[in-house]
């Protein structure tokens, strides 16, 4: 059952995934990549990781991709025009694109260990764990990250600013 | 023991959408009812005695229409915009607990559909999705006041998605779990120990501030901006007919029971009693029943119109028959706690109608400033406050 689960939304995701990139206008690929987000939580619910697979729905299918969805609505992006590809891309795309995939491939498996993973064997997915860990040993890099993203917010309210005037 | 599971499970399903159906299709009588009384008007009447049999009419209109796909729009999204906006609104109330632990022909089971561990979240991942069934909506129509009503309904949803986030927080925070179940069984006791009133923090305003989000997340009015008729013409379904607009209307509905029945289980103790059963609050339902058997029964003998005289003594006796189940305590362990659930709920609903009955329609600025200029500052600071209690008295 398990099994079955797991191949059935890891292919959704991948083909999503694949759709984004073909898809030409971005609204498709938009709700293609709501399908790769909504996929993967399924994933982490499948290995047991209850909480973050409701954050991940949470966060990235609502939130992001939410305002990914507004916001080309609301520019009224159209399709995209395929242009005549150069030369160059002709030539050496389907080789370089074979090389990137033989180079990840090579060091996913050299980085991880071989072991086998069990279906809802991870254990920290509980909303009391993820906040143990993320106020106690992971303090510094979570505030950190929210330094980060305040940052950003702030920058992007500057940039925003720049234009009005 | 697998077996006996699956059967339990499918039953409870069937159940509860059965129950769901009927409560949606009839939840719209009792606002046209209820708005038509506010208005000072008799409302449905035509079809079945004051109406009833309205509902079922306007399913069969619904589902009779023809179903019109206009030429321009983008065929896809158009036609998954109203399934993932019905899904997403049924798909929460699986969730939802409706009373304790019961026990029928040896088999005990929960009335709830699925307990999980993380069922406060499961309910806001959900929510969050539904908004793609409206803002896909508008876009796929291809047509301008669609597409506002969609732009408008996505920002308002995300906007009013924080303060309601923040004021689910806040309660969680006094009960200490994300288990709708374990939330409820916490509030136990009396009154005093729903967390609308529970201490340290009495949880009034995240109570107010939940309900001011979740008309905005509902698109109920006075937020119901997505659709406002003398701008927008009809807002995100301008362009939708037969069954897929009633999709969307299903939709509404089915989100307004699931906030109210949210709103009952965070603030107002769930399926509990406002006091105990020992100081007589089992006695509470027949009683309210007995009474209006009782009325109904006066009123039919002494009638106005001439078939009063049979339809006011037969509600009577029906409404004696449910006062008289409520006494019996083989049903009474499953039959009371539904009792108060439906209560608790039907009240909030019930307030539902009536500010729609009420209140005028809020203007696009002042919705926007109003979340973000209050309700979210209000919220964090209450989050706090409660977070800052909690810590200090634990």
């Amino acid at each position: 059952m398990d099994v079955i689960l797991f191949l059935v939304f890891a292919i959704i995701a991948v083909v999503c995934a694949i759709n984004v990139v073909v898809q030409t206008h971005p609204i498709s690929s938009a709700v293609s990549l709501i399908g790769v987000m909504g996929s993967l939580a399924i994933l982490y619910l499948l290995l047991g990781a209850e909480f973050i697979a409701a954050a991940q729905v949470i966060v990235y299918a609502g939130a992001v991709m939410v305002l990914f969805i507004f916001v080309i609505m609301l520019l009224n992006a159209g399709t995209e025009v395929r242009r005549g590809r150069s030369l160059m891309v002709q030539a050496l795309g389907v080789p370089l694109l074979i090389a990137l995939l033989g180079v990840l491939a090579f060091f996913v498996q050299r980085l991880y260990p071989q072991g086998t993973v069990h279906f809802g064997g991870f254990r920290g997915g509980t909303a009391l764990a993820i906040g143990r860990a993320l106020f106690t040993t992971y303090l510094l890099p979570f505030e950190i990250t929210s330094i980060l993203i305040l940052i950003a917010i702030v920058g992007a309210i500057v940039l925003a600013r720049k234009e009005l005037d | 023991m697998i077996d006996s599971f699956v059967v339990i499970t499918l039953i409870k399903v069937l159940v509860v959408f059965a129950v769901l159906m009927t409560t949606l299709a009839y939840l719209q009588w009792v606002e046209r009812k209820v708005i038509a009384h506010i208005q000072v008007r008799p409302g449905p009447y035509r079809v079945g005695p004051h109406g009833l049999l309205q509902p079922l009419a306007d399913v069969i209109k619904l589902v009779t229409k023809e179903d019109l796909v206009p030429p321009y729009v983008n065929k896809p999204l158009y036609l998954a915009a109203p399934f993932l906006a019905i899904t997403m609104a049924l798909l929460s109330i699986s969730v939802i607990p409706f009373g304790p632990e019961i026990s029928v022909a040896g088999h005990s089971t929960l009335m709830q559909l699925t307990d999980l561990n993380i069922g406060v979240v499961f309910v806001l991942a959900v929510s969050s999705m539904g908004v793609y069934g409206i803002a896909l909506a508008g876009w796929a129509s291809n047509n301008k006041y669609a597409l506002l009503g969609g732009l408008r309904s996505s920002a308002q949803m995300i906007s009013y998605e924080l303060p309601l986030s923040l004021a689910i927080a806040a309660p969680l925070l006094i009960s200490n779990t994300l288990s709708l179940r374990t939330l409820v069984e916490r509030q136990s006791g009396s009154v005093l120990h729903w967390n609308v009133l529970h201490g340290p923090f009495p949880q009034i305003f995240s109570f107010i501030i939940f309900l001011i989000a979740a008309f905005a997340e509902t698109n109920r009015v006075p937020f119901d901006l997505p659709e406002a008729e003398n701008e927008l013409v009809a807002g995100f379904h301008t362009e939708y007919s037969s069954m897929k607009f009633a999709s969307f209307f299903m939709a509404e509905y089915a989100n307004m029971i699931t906030v109210s029945c949210m709103a009952t289980l965070l603030f107002l103790g769930g399926w509990m009693a406002p006091w105990p059963a020992a100081y007589g609050s089992s006695l509470v339902p027949p009683a309210i029943f007995a009474i209006a058997g009782l009325i109904a029964l006066y009123h039919g003998l002494n009638y106005a119109r001439k078939r009063d005289k049979y339809t006011f003594p037969a509600f009577g006796v029906i409404f004696l028959i449910i006062a008289g189940i409520f006494l019996l305590p083989i049903v009474q362990a499953w039959l009371l706690p539904l009792f108060w659930f439906c209560a608790k709920t039907g009240a909030i609903l019930f307030a539902f109608m009536w500010i729609r009955g009420t209140l005028p329609r809020f203007r696009y600025d002042q919705l926007m400033g109003f979340t973000w200029k209050f309700l979210f500052p209000v919220a964090m600071l209450n989050l706090l406050v409660t977070g800052f209690l909690v810590a200090w008295f634990s």
